[in-house]
């Protein structure tokens, strides 16, 4: 039985097949409406994402599948001490795939070893989340017509975002990437991504704190939030907060056909202005997730 | 130069690393035995200047595979009529469950009742594990 618990978990060319079941869908809604029709999903949250969730349970209704679950752990068995084994064999007896978000690193992982059907890693805490990789490379493919032969900016808080340390990882498996890493020094990229993952694979990148200098060299910059209280110094935040704010200033630097990525939710890291830009897909993207997960559900349950 | 009878049925325990002669002889409950067994503590060695051995004077069921985490150098000779008759030369196990515990407290482990910490191996040459559920290192070099 197949899991989704960590984005290297499908091979490049499960990916592609993955992606070209979305392409179907988006063109043609209709005709899978009713696939999933007899299926049931649980979303088992225990910890609170309205995004997440409701993209989950919005694929399968729209795959004419039914969705049951809890977005507080307190409302249901986990409050009595039920242990995650006991849950799953539980959840899993009654439904046909679950998607699980847990606070605990590895929750997911654990949880499969017991699942009787497909579970989908919805987020472990600092940990790993999966769909949005998809939904990343995705978007990046969409909108570029390819994952290969990109350069690709990474932008904020490259240390402790963890969907930052997915994509590198994930993207470093196609031909032809250059990572333009930006941030803050306190905020870099980890030494073990770094090392195990770039220097290992030879895959080019450098180390920049200022957006401004490299926007214009860019396919794709994909921002992340920086957050005041991770700087160690009120200096350097004032001299670099500005940095990594989007606004049109900026943009007026930037090509014409970048793509400008983010996994959400913005907090002031891209200005509204930028909205309106043709080049901001941060919202086409949180579309593109829901249909990759239209995607994702058919092929762990065998309808594709 | 201290000499120990060789022994004529049993089980030597050669080429530890110095200083962990004593943890392992604890750990397989050799402190506690009823026939005779002996810890030798930097001996000379040819290959790393010093070495810990163990001799034990029975055939006792080994944890090949925790050996093997302890110290992968480690060979294990079967001896009988006081001949080795089998020489198995460890290496790091592939898996280590329920030896070593996940320091990150935000693994599941750290919570979760009943689980079994499970470690694998990513670098043999540098003895690199990580958690099986959360993927935090662990090596022997600390």
């Amino acid at each position: 039985m197949r899991h989704l618990i960590d984005p290297m978990d499908f091979s490049i060319e499960e990916l592609e097949d993955l992606f070209s079941l979305a392409d179907e869908i988006i063109k043609d809604q209709n005709s899978f409406k009713k696939v999933c029709e007899d299926k049931i999903l649980a979303t088992l949250f225990y910890e609170p994402s309205t995004r997440t969730r409701f993209s989950f349970e919005v694929a399968m209704l729209r795959l004419g599948g039914k969705v049951i679950g809890f977005s507080d752990p307190g409302s249901s068995s986990v409050m009595k001490g039920e242990s995650i084994p006991d849950t799953i064999r539980t959840v899993g007896s009654y439904v046909d795939i679950i998607a699980i978000r847990h606070p605990k690193e590895g929750a997911p992982k654990y949880a499969s070893f017991y699942s009787p059907v497909p579970l989908i890693n919805a987020g472990d805490g600092g940990h790993q989340h999966p769909t949005q990789t998809l939904t990343d490379l995705y978007t990046i493919r969409k909108t570029k017509g390819q994952i290969s032969n990109l350069t690709i900016g990474l932008c904020g808080d490259l240390k402790f975002g963890r969907t930052v340390h997915s994509l590198v990882k994930a993207m470093s498996r196609y031909e032809n990437i250059k990572f333009i890493l930006i941030s803050p020094k306190e905020l870099q990229i980890p030494e073990y991504i770094k090392t195990e993952v770039l220097l290992k694979k030879g895959i080019p990148f450098i180390e920049i704190e200022r957006l401004e200098d490299v926007i214009g060299t860019l396919d794709i910059l994909y921002m992340t939030r920086v957050q005041k209280e991770r700087f160690f110094n009120e200096a350097d935040y004032i001299r670099l907060k500005d940095s990594y704010i989007l606004d049109n200033e900026k943009l007026k630097l930037a090509n014409k056909d970048l793509s400008i990525l983010h996994p959400l939710p913005r907090v002031n890291e891209i200005s509204y202005e930028v909205d309106d830009d043709p080049r901001a897909v941060y919202f086409q993207q949180v579309k593109y997730g829901m249909f990759v997960r239209m995607a994702l559900i058919m092929k762990l349950l065998g309808v594709a | 130069m201290l000499y120990i009878d060789s022994i004529s049925k049993g089980i030597v325990i050669d080429h530890i690393k110095a200083g962990y002669g004593l943890s392992i002889f604890k750990y397989l409950g050799l402190d506690k035995a009823d026939f005779t067994v002996a810890l030798i503590m930097n001996a000379p060695s040819k290959k790393y200047g010093k070495k810990d051995l163990i001799k034990i004077e029975n055939n006792i069921d080994l944890d090949l595979t925790m050996l093997g985490f302890i110290d992968p150098n480690i060979t294990v000779n079967i001896i009988d009529n006081e001949k080795i008759v089998n020489k198995i030369k460890l290496s790091l196990p592939e898996k280590v469950e329920g030896i070593i515990k996940c320091k990150n407290p935000r693994c599941i482990t750290s919570t979760e009742r009943n689980i079994m910490h499970r470690f694998v191996l990513i670098d043999e040459e540098k003895g690199i594990y990580k958690c099986e559920y959360c993927d935090q290192i662990y090596s022997w070099e600390g």
